[in-house]
């Protein structure tokens, strides 16, 4: 869904006062059933427990790994350190690739590629957060499915040696070694979950000022560049 | 070549191996030479690159006077008791052994390049065909009326790692209940922008836990410094009532020192003190000097490649470059020497040369877990390095946030130890 029927459907739900909340952003009843897709791991609704997954009841405007008790990944902890919030925009991000927001997450989902489908849950999964009146007005329209990365982004080959020159600036921070102090090892990686985390960096999709600078001024090829060397680095 | 044993500190065969190769003069045959003087965060790094990535095809010797380096940085957080001075110390055997650069244990103190030679304190002379000076920096005479090089033990600037950093640390331990601490902080540009403010914090972290009455002033003759709102806001919720800090606007600039009776005067009014940390105002490490390659306190450089503008064939890499908008940090110091390896290797090899690209980011500790940090990134432009983007912390996040930041600036410490020393 692009965003111009996004913007047409938030306008509409303005001028039809009263419409359901979840007709900005998608269809709830459609989202129920693909919420089917997370209810082997995740409860919703009153008495949902924490499963595989934690209970998504309140899950807009929550840090992520806010939720007391459950045991989340270093990863996901890591994210919410970093302020990762969980709104429209960073839940559509992390359904559709949850490796491109949380690299190493726990979650063993391999995304929701249709953007409708998504947005349909998404309505769904606010109908069980609290107060989403609350949630900012101009969300709905921030869920424009901008990051979905280009197929031709991925498929690039990257050239290893510009990757080691471009690597030295990563080693003040990152070990060569893949030892990770404080900071993550970035080392072995799938070439294609390094260039998903790097470009959601780069469209500030994940949060963290550090890693969205460095990010933001590689190009693509680049980015593939470093995924190429850094895959081999032992 | 002309090294004289004595001084050589080759720890691997690698080392004694280049020892005993020929090694002819520049304009000759064998392999190019280059030779860095500095053996911290510009030149350490430098040295690392240049040998691995040219895989034996440069003979790379790196002069450092000291067998152990001690970083200036986290040298704050072994004042606050978060590390021990061990921690900070790192040796050169691995440049040595598995890199094979011939370490020479020394000081430079002469620079020659008409016939681009390097003079030994030793008495050797060491040719080269391209010369990298990261020496890091000296005190400018005079800066603090009352204050000079020979007044470094009763009144340290512990600005150098170290032994300087390890007399401060016992001399704080040592306050009399209620004491005071006075710090003199340095006029721009100078090495760490934040340092002195991320050191009046850990000291006042130390005096919390055992000397609470201490106080703390600092005379300082500037009006704002890095990341001010963020260390005030520190002070306040941490060491409230403790820091007083005097600004240009209040007469900060306005001091001098009497090492002998232990007194400060700020803007005319004397106070005994304690201890009394004097960060005098700097200028490129002498060696730079000597050179020849400053203009006034600092070396000017072209920002592709930290080449000197007095000599293509000089690079002057860290505190000591005059180069733009990059602040004289460790994480410069070492963003740069990358770019210059590149270059010189190419230079020298013929190995492809990539456009430059540098970054720095400074984190300071404030109080336990709560961490904070700066950064951008910087291109090269005809004139000098420029700021492309930046970030800061800012204030009022939450602790964990502050705690993760602490916990990345241990990452990075690990990090970039190791990417100068290997
Ligand atoms: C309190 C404090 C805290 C700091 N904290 C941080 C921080 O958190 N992050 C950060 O990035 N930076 C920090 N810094 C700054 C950092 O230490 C310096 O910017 C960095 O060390 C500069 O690197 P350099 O290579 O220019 O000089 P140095 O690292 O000082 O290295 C210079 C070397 O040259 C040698 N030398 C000098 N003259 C000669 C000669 N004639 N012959 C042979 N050898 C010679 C010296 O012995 C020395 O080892 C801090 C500094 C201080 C003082
Ligand atoms: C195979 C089990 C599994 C499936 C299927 C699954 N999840 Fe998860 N989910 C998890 C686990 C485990 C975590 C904790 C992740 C971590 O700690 O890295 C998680 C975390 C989350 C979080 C973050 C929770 C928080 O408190 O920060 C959200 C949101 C989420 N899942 C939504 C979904 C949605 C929506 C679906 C369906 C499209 C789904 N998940 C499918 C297992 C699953
Ligand atoms: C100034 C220090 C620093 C530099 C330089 C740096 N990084 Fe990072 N990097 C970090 C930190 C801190 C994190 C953790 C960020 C977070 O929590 O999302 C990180 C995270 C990452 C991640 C995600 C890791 C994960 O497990 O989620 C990747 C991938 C990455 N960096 C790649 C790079 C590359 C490639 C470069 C060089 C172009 C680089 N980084 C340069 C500090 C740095």
């Amino acid at each position: 869904m692009g965003v111009a029927l996004f913007a047409k459907m938030t306008l509409a739900a303005s001028i039809a006062a009263g419409t359901s909340f979840a007709n900005e952003i998608g269809d709830a009843e459609a989202g129920e059933k693909v919420f089917s897709q997370c209810k082997g791991c995740h409860q919703l609704g009153a008495g949902a427990k924490d499963r595989i997954g934690p209970h998504l009841n309140g899950i807009f405007g929550r840090r992520a790994a806010a939720h007391e008790g459950f045991r989340y990944s270093k990863s996901m902890q890591r994210a919410g350190n970093d302020g990762l919030t969980w709104t429209a925009k960073t839940l559509d991000a992390y359904i559709e690739n949850p490796r491109a927001l949380v690299s190493k997450t726990r979650m063993s989902f391999r995304g929701m590629k249709d953007a409708t489908d998504r947005a349909n849950l998404l309505a769904y999964l606010r109908n069980f957060s609290d107060n989403p009146s609350n949630l900012p007005e101009a969300e709905p329209t921030a869920t424009a499915t901008d990051h979905d990365l280009d197929p031709a982004i991925l498929a690039l080959k990257g050239d290893p040696e510009y990757g080691e020159y471009l690597s030295n600036e990563c080693l003040t921070c990152h070990q060569s070694d893949g030892s990770a102090v404080g900071i993550p090892s970035i080392t072995q990686w799938p070439e294609e979950d390094f260039v998903v985390a790097m470009h959601a960096y780069k469209r500030k999709i994940r949060p963290h000022p550090v890693m969205q600078m460095m990010a933001g001024r590689l190009n693509d090829d680049e980015i593939a560049a470093l995924a190429a060397y850094f895959k081999d680095l032992e | 070549m002309t090294l004289n044993r004595r001084i050589f500190m080759g720890t691997g065969a690698a080392a004694m191996a280049s020892l005993s190769a020929p090694s002819v003069l520049a304009d000759g045959h064998g392999r190019p030479r280059v030779v860095l003087i500095g053996g911290g965060a510009g030149g350490a790094t430098a040295a690392r690159y240049l040998a691995k990535d040219s895989k034996g095809e440069l003979d790379v010797t790196l002069v450092e006077p000291s067998r152990t380096y001690f970083t200036c940085f986290f040298s704050n957080l072994y004042l606050g008791g978060f590390r021990d001075i061990d921690d900070l110390g790192h040796n050169y055997g691995t440049l040595a052994a598995k890199y094979g650069i011939n370490v020479v244990h020394d000081w430079a103190v002469g620079v020659d390049r008409d016939s681009k030679m390097v003079t030994l304190a030793g008495g050797s002379k060491l040719p080269y065909d391209k010369l990298i000076l990261s020496p890091g920096i000296d005190f400018v005479d005079g800066a603090v009326e009352g204050w000079s090089v020979s007044s470094q033990n009763a009144m340290p600037h512990a600005y150098k790692g170290g032994s300087q950093t390890e007399l401060l640390k016992a001399q704080v331990m040592a306050m009399p209940e209620g004491g005071t601490f006075a710090m003199v902080a340095p006029p721009n540009p100078f090495r760490c922008p934040p340092g002195p403010y991320e050191r009046v914090s850990m000291v006042a972290h130390a005096l919390k836990s055992s000397n609470p009455t201490a106080k703390i002033i600092v005379a300082d003759p500037k009006e704002k410094f890095s990341k001010m709102s963020l260390f005030q806001e520190g002070w306040a919720n941490h060491y409230a009532g403790m820091v007083d800090w005097i600004g240009s606007d209040f007469g900060g600039g306005n001091v001098s020192v009497d090492p002998n009776a232990m007194t400060v005067t700020i803007d005319g009014e004397e106070t005994k003190v304690d201890v009394c940390n004097v960060i005098p105002a700097m200028k490129a490490g002498r060696i730079a000097e000597l050179a020849g390659v400053t203009e006034g306190n600092w070396a000017p450089v072209n920002a592709a490649d930290m080449s000197t503008k007095a000599d293509a064939d000089v690079y002057v890499l860290g505190d000591a470059s005059q180069q733009g908008d990059m602040p004289k940090s460790g994480f410069s110091a070492n963003s740069q020497a990358k770019v210059c390896a590149n270059a010189v290797r190419g230079a020298l090899t013929g190995s492809k040369v990539f456009p430059a690209k540098f970054s720095n980011t400074c984190w300071s500790l404030i109080g336990t877990d709560d961490g904070v940090k700066v950064g951008a990134t910087y291109e090269a432009t005809a004139e000098k390095i420029s700021k492309v983007d930046g970030f800061i912390s800012s204030t009022g996040e939450d602790s964990a946030t502050r705690k993760a930041t602490f916990e990345e600036s241990e990452g990075w410490y690990a990090g970039i130890t190791a990417d100068m020393f290997g």
